[in-house]
Formats: C-alpha cells, sequence, structure tokens
C-alpha cells in the first residue's frame, strides 16, 4: 500500500481586484463625496451639503437598522415599520411643546434634557407599541412572506389612523429647542446646529451597535441566528426571545428616528413614516437585507446622493435614489454587503 | 353560453350567484334605476374600481406577488388620456391614442421592474415597486409644465360623452351623453373583467397558481418561473393602465391624488383582500362594498359619533374621518381568519 500523497495546500494572494471588490462597498462613500466635491466646485457649499448629506443619512440609518435586524434574524418583513415612526415623532415633540420652558431657554443643558426625556418616551412608546405589534400581528405569520406584508400593511393604517385619533388630523409645526437653531460658520460653511448633532447620534449609535453585535454574547447569538437560525436553536438558545428583543429595540430606533426627523424637518405629520419607508426600504436594500454595515453605508450613501443631486437638479433629487438603487442592484443584486445564509 | 362567458369558472356558491347578479343589474341599470348624479358618479367608480382590483387579483391572489405599483399603472393610463386629449384636441381618436399609449407605457415600465427584481427575489418586489411609484409620483408632481404638478389636468372630451349631448327621454330618465359615458365605461370594464376571467383559467393562469402554491416545484416540472411571473405583471399593468383610462375619461380630469397616490394603492389592497384574493369575483364583492362604504358609511359613522357624543373617546373613533381605521382593522382580521374573502367564504358555506 502506497502512502497517501502529501498535502500541499497552497495558498495564493488575492489579487488586488479580489481585494478590492470585498471592499468596494466600503469605499463607495468616500467616492462619493470626492466626486461631490468637484462635481460641486465650491468648497464652502461642497461642505454645507456633505454635513446635511451624511445627517440625513444617518437619521435614515437609524430607522433603517431596525428593519434590516429583524428581517434577517426571522426573516420578517415588516411594512408598519413605519407607522413607529410616525409615532416616536408624535410622542417626542409633544414632549418638546410640553417642556416649553425648557426647549425655549437659552441653555443647552435644559435644551438638552429636553430633547433626552423626549427621546427616551418616543423609545418607551415605540418599543411597547413595537412588543404588542409582534404579538398581535406579526406572530400569527410567520414564514408567510406575502400575509407579512398584507397584515403589516394593515397594522400601518391602524396605528397612522390612531394618531389622527389621538393627536388630531392636522399636521403639528414645531420649533427647535433654542440653541439648537442656526448654524456654525466652520472654513466659510454654514453648518447647521442641529445637523451635527444628528451625525453625532447617529455615529454614536452605529458604533454602539457595531460594539453590541461584535463584542457581545448577545450580539454573537443574533449574529449566528442571522446566518443559521436552527443550529442556534439547536444549540439551546431561545432565538424567539432574542428576536422579540430585536423587534422592540428596532421599533425603539424608529421611534428615535421619528423624533429626529421631525425636528429635522420642524413638522410632523401622521403619514411622514409612511413616506420615509420608501428610503427605509430603499437603504435596505441596497445595503444587503440583514445587514447593518450595508444599511449604514446605504443611508450615508442615500443622503449624500440626495443632498449633492439637490443642489445641482433639483428636480431630480428623489429620483436619483431610484438611480442608485438601480446601479447597485445591477452590480450586486444582493446588495452591496449580503448577508450570508447557511441553508 | 354564460358559463362560456364566464370561462368556466362559475361563482359556486348560491348567495355569491346571487350577490353578483345584483351588483350585475344595478350597475347595468344604474342611470335607471337610482336617481342623480352621486349615484351614477359611485357606480361608474365602481365598474372602474373593479376592473382594477381584478388586475391586481391577477398578480396579489394568482401569482403571489405583492405590488405596490398599481397605483403607479393606474396614473399612466389616466395621463396617456389626460395629455393626448390635450395635445390632439377633444376626439374619440385622442382617448384612444391616450389609452393605447398608457397601456404601453405601463407594459415597458412592469417588464423593466418585473426582469429587475422579480429574478433575485420575490420580496424585492414589494419594496422596489413602492419605491418606484413614489419616485413616479414625486416626477408627476415636479414636471408640472407636462403634467400640472398637484393641481393635475383638465380636459375636454368628445361632446358626444358629454352632458350637454341630449338626446330625448326613456322611461322618464333624460338620456344625455353623461349616460353614454356611463355606458362606455361599463361595457368596456365588463368586457375587460371576462377577459381577465379567461385568463386567470386558461393553462396560463393554471401555471401561475402553480407558482404561487411552489415556485421551487413549478420551476422543477419545466415552466420558466420568471417569464410566468414578469407576464402576469405586464398583464395586470396594462389591464390596470385602461382602467385608468377609464377613470380619466368619467372625470375629465386627472391629479396625483386621485390617480397616483399611496392611498389609493392601500384601498385597492383593501378590496383585493376583503372580496377574496385568488378569486377574481372578489374583487366585484370588494371593490363594491369599498366604494359604498367610502360614500355611504361615512355619513352612518358621523350619525354615530354624534349620538354618542357624551362617551369619552368613543366619538373619535367613530369620527366620519376614521372609516379606514375600521376597515384597517376588518383587513387584518380578514388576511388572519378568511384569508380567501368574502367569496371564499361563500364558497366553503356552499360546499358545507
Amino acid at each position: 500500500m502506497t502512502a497517501a500523497p502529501d498535502h500541499r495546500p497552497t495558498f495564493a494572494r488575492l489579487s488586488l481586484t479580489e481585494r478590492l471588490d470585498a471592499s468596494l462597498p466600503l469605499l463607495l462613500v468616500p467616492i462619493l463625496v470626492v466626486l461631490g466635491f468637484f462635481a460641486i466646485g465650491a468648497p464652502s457649499s461642497w461642505l454645507t451639503l456633505t454635513v446635511s448629506g451624511l445627517a440625513m443619512g444617518m437619521m435614515i440609518f437609524i430607522m433603517a437598522s431596525g428593519l434590516t435586524l429583524v428581517f434577517g434574524l426571522m426573516d420578517v418583513i415588516n411594512f408598519g415599520h413605519g407607522a413607529f415612526i410616525s409615532v416616536g415623532a408624535f410622542v417626542g415633540v409633544s414632549v418638546l411643546i410640553a417642556l416649553g420652558d425648557w426647549t425655549g431657554a437659552a441653555s443647552l443643558v435644559l435644551n438638552m434634557s429636553a430633547i433626552f426625556l423626549a427621546v427616551v418616551a418616543a423609545m418607551a412608546v415605540t418599543g411597547a407599541l413595537g412588543w404588542g405589534f409582534e404579538r398581535v400581528i406579526v406572530k400569527p405569520v410567520y414564514g408567510a412572506h406575502l400575509k407579512q406584508i398584507l397584515v403589516t400593511v394593515g397594522g400601518l393604517i391602524v396605528i397612522e389612523q390612531l394618531i389622527h385619533v389621538v393627536w388630531g388630523p392636522d399636521e403639528i409645526f414645531i420649533n427647535r429647542p433654542e440653541m439648537l437653531k442656526g448654524a456654525v460658520t466652520f472654513a466659510g460653511a454654514a453648518l447647521e446646529r442641529y445637523r451635527l448633532l444628528a451625525v453625532a447620534v447617529g455615529l454614536v449609535l452605529f458604533l454602539a451597535m457595531r460594539i453590541v453585535l461584535r463584542r457581545t454574547k448577545i450580539g454573537l447569538i443574533v449574529r449566528a441566528g442571522v446566518e443559521n437560525g436552527p443550529m442556534v436553536e439547536a444549540l439551546g438558545y431561545r432565538l424567539r426571545v432574542v428576536f422579540v428583543g430585536v423587534f422592540i429595540a428596532g421599533s425603539a430606533l424608529a421611534g428615535l428616528g421619528g423624533v429626529m426627523w421631525g425636528l429635522y424637518q420642524e413638522v410632523i405629520t401622521a403619514n411622514m413614516g409612511e413616506r420615509m419607508m420608501v428610503l427605509v426600504f430603499i437603504v435596505a436594500i441596497i445595503g444587503g437585507l440583514g445587514s447593518v454595515e450595508g444599511a449604514f453605508i446605504g443611508a450615508l450613501l442615500v443622503g449624500l446622493l440626495q443632498n449633492y443631486v439637490a443642489f445641482l437638479e433639483p428636480k431630480l433629487a428623489l429620483v436619483s435614489n431610484i438611480a442608485l438603487m438601480t446601479a447597485i442592484l445591477m452590480w450586486r443584486p444582493q446588495g452591496m454587503l449580503p448577508v450570508v445564509k447557511a441553508k | 353560453m354564460i358559463v362560456k362567458l364566464l370561462s368556466g369558472d362559475k361563482p359556486r356558491s348560491r348567495v355569491l350567484t346571487a350577490l353578483l347578479l345584483v351588483i350585475l343589474i344595478c350597475l347595468a341599470g344604474a342611470p335607471f334605476i337610482f336617481d342623480g348624479v352621486r349615484p351614477l358618479d359611485t357606480a361608474a367608480r365602481i365598474c372602474i374600481f373593479i376592473l382594477l382590483v381584478a388586475s391586481y387579483d391577477l398578480l396579489l391572489g394568482y401569482s403571489g406577488i405583492v405590488s405596490f405599483a398599481h397605483t403607479m399603472f393606474f396614473g399612466l393610463g389616466a395621463y396617456g388620456v389626460a395629455l393626448a386629449s390635450i395635445h390632439m384636441g377633444r376626439g374619440f381618436d385622442a382617448l384612444l391614442v391616450g389609452s393605447v399609449a398608457g397601456a404601453l407605457a405601463a407594459v415597458i415600465l412592469a417588464l423593466l421592474i418585473g426582469l429587475f427584481s422579480l429574478r433575485v427575489r420575490a420580496i424585492f418586489f414589494a419594496m422596489i415597486t413602492l419605491a418606484v411609484a413614489s419616485a413616479v409620483a414625486v416626477l408627476v408632481s415636479q414636471f408640472s409644465g407636462l403634467t400640472g404638478g398637484e393641481d393635475g389636468l383638465t380636459y375636454k372630451i368628445p361632446r358626444v360623452l358629454t352632458s350637454a349631448n341630449r338626446l330625448g327621454e326613456i322611461m322618464g330618465t333624460k338620456i344625455s351623453g353623461k349616460i353614454l359615458n356611463y355606458y362606455l365605461i361599463f361595457f368596456v370594464s365588463l368586457i375587460l373583467f371576462l377577459l381577465l376571467l379567461r385568463i386567470v383559467n386558461s393553462p396560463f393562469g393554471r401555471v401561475l397558481q402553480a407558482i404561487r402554491e411552489n415556485d421551487f416545484r413549478a420551476e422543477a416540472i419545466g415552466y420558466r418561473v420568471v417569464w410566468y411571473r414578469t407576464m402576469a405583471t405586464c398583464l395586470s399593468a396594462a389591464t390596470a393602465a385602461l382602467a385608468g383610462s377609464l377613470f380619466a375619461i368619467w372625470l375629465r380630469y386627472v391629479g396625483p391624488d386621485t390617480t397616483l397616490s399611496f392611498e389609493i394603492m392601500l384601498d385597492i389592497l383593501l378590496m383585493v383582500v376583503i372580496g377574496g384574493m385568488g378569486t377574481i369575483y372578489g374583487a366585484v364583492i370588494g371593490a363594491t362594498l369599498f366604494i359604498l362604504a367610502q360614500t355611504y358609511l361615512q355619513n352612518l359613522m358621523g350619525t354615530a359619533a354624534e349620538a354618542t357624543s357624551g362617551l369619552p373617546l368613543i366619538p373619535e373613533l367613530l369620527d366620519a374621518d376614521r372609516w379606514l381605521m375600521w376597515l384597517g382593522i376588518l383587513f387584518i382580521l380578514s388576511v388572519y381568519f378568511f384569508p380567501t374573502g368574502i367569496v371564499g367564504r361563500l364558497r366553503e358555506q356552499h360546499r358545507a
């Protein structure tokens, strides 16, 4: 009997194109920013637009992250997500209006604590609402996409109508807190204070989410659940409980996004969430359904592109998102950073 | 003869047959049975929405595809007629050219969206159609030079079809062009409805149902799933566009709110599901019920709200503007408890 031949695995070096291909999605945002710089020409307006694009992107990311995780974990597509955005905005704005003395005062501490309280209230209400929504609306239709879409759209209609019942049929106008009005000037560019705050909040949230997902045990379970649910359950973890937790967190984030978006627009309507869903879906699709990092990159791309295009050719602003989605889907049909699913 | 007209797909329930007959007779004789302008307008809306909802049922009920772009196709047909009537002058040729152009545009757009998103994952389709439809709605309101923007367009239709054209009296009812217009809509809707019934009961329709039940197996048997799904999307888009053309001919006005808004999309969804998915007859029941509710339930709820005005919260819940909430609850309940809708329910009773 002859001995087995020596096994000599060879590790071919990855070629430049292969390495570039893997990291290209991460490079898209800087590339877009540089392209924007040349297309716009004037550095000061470019800086203003970049900051507002980033602010918008961060807010969309806050709203989209919950949706994409929920889909990744349990294959549940929630069209009712937009309702949480609206509810969050209405609760938050009601708190801000009730705290009129704090928001009107020219004190950063009081302003920020008013916003903080508004955000906490909004997240608590939308989180609780998400819990109820999961129980009543989503739970009976696990595994059936068609029914999920229909039922969650029904939930969206009912919640929107309930907003009308509670807060009345009219839109509510809201002023930003005193210290967040106006802009700071930096290198000749006017940067709105509120947008800087939005960028900061979004960035902190993304980093926190990444740490939770990458460094903690619960994050490990969530990521493993996205990749191969049955295996995680076989190891003894109750994925359903984890999923309900993620659903609640995602709904609360939608509420946070709603408050921030409401303050950004300075007006809130019951169907604002429904309108935001278009952008949220575009972001989730181009990022790759289930991928938080993908949603982050996608949200920044959408925000930046929309602001650049709105400056260069105002009429094409919303269509630019569709063009972006088309281009990315032609390049990667599963989205930029698709989630690997073990079957 | 009648069975042949229905393509062999009989209502299969006595109650359903009776309901359908009542609706057919009421719609066919609407100008003579009911008095006044409002009932005639309601009847025309019902005809158009039956056709629109039936075309959506081809997609949702028979192929298992959720689309949020159906109002976009509806709007394309409507704007086709409007633009043709404005630029070609009033005349039947303008109506025809507008309808055909609208339907063609709808088919091309449906083909593009379908080829793009149906091959990856069916669930993409729902989201992508939502995005594309909202982009089209924005484009229409942005390019106000062509489309009239938010204000929409008003235009003239052939004089023969307007109430200025008086034709005398039959059985105490003044026959005007308006009534001719109504019958144009009624018969076109009826013919297209029967055509849809024919399509879903053809071998093509059976393949769609097979794909809905199990696309993997259908592919394994040798049917090209993507092709069938795309064809269903195109057919449904073309029919929706024609329904839009009829709507434009009836209203003599098109605007984003009446033809393109997401609210109408939600209405269509509610009509299909409450009426019964996967049964073209569900469209008849759903659309009739919904539009009657839209027109008359509001009055009823207003009265109820007044009657309970002393109680807390209940008047707000019963406010006339909240009728959509109750239909939303009905919608959720029907998805859970009778996914085949009213029609499916009636058929089960018949079998039992």
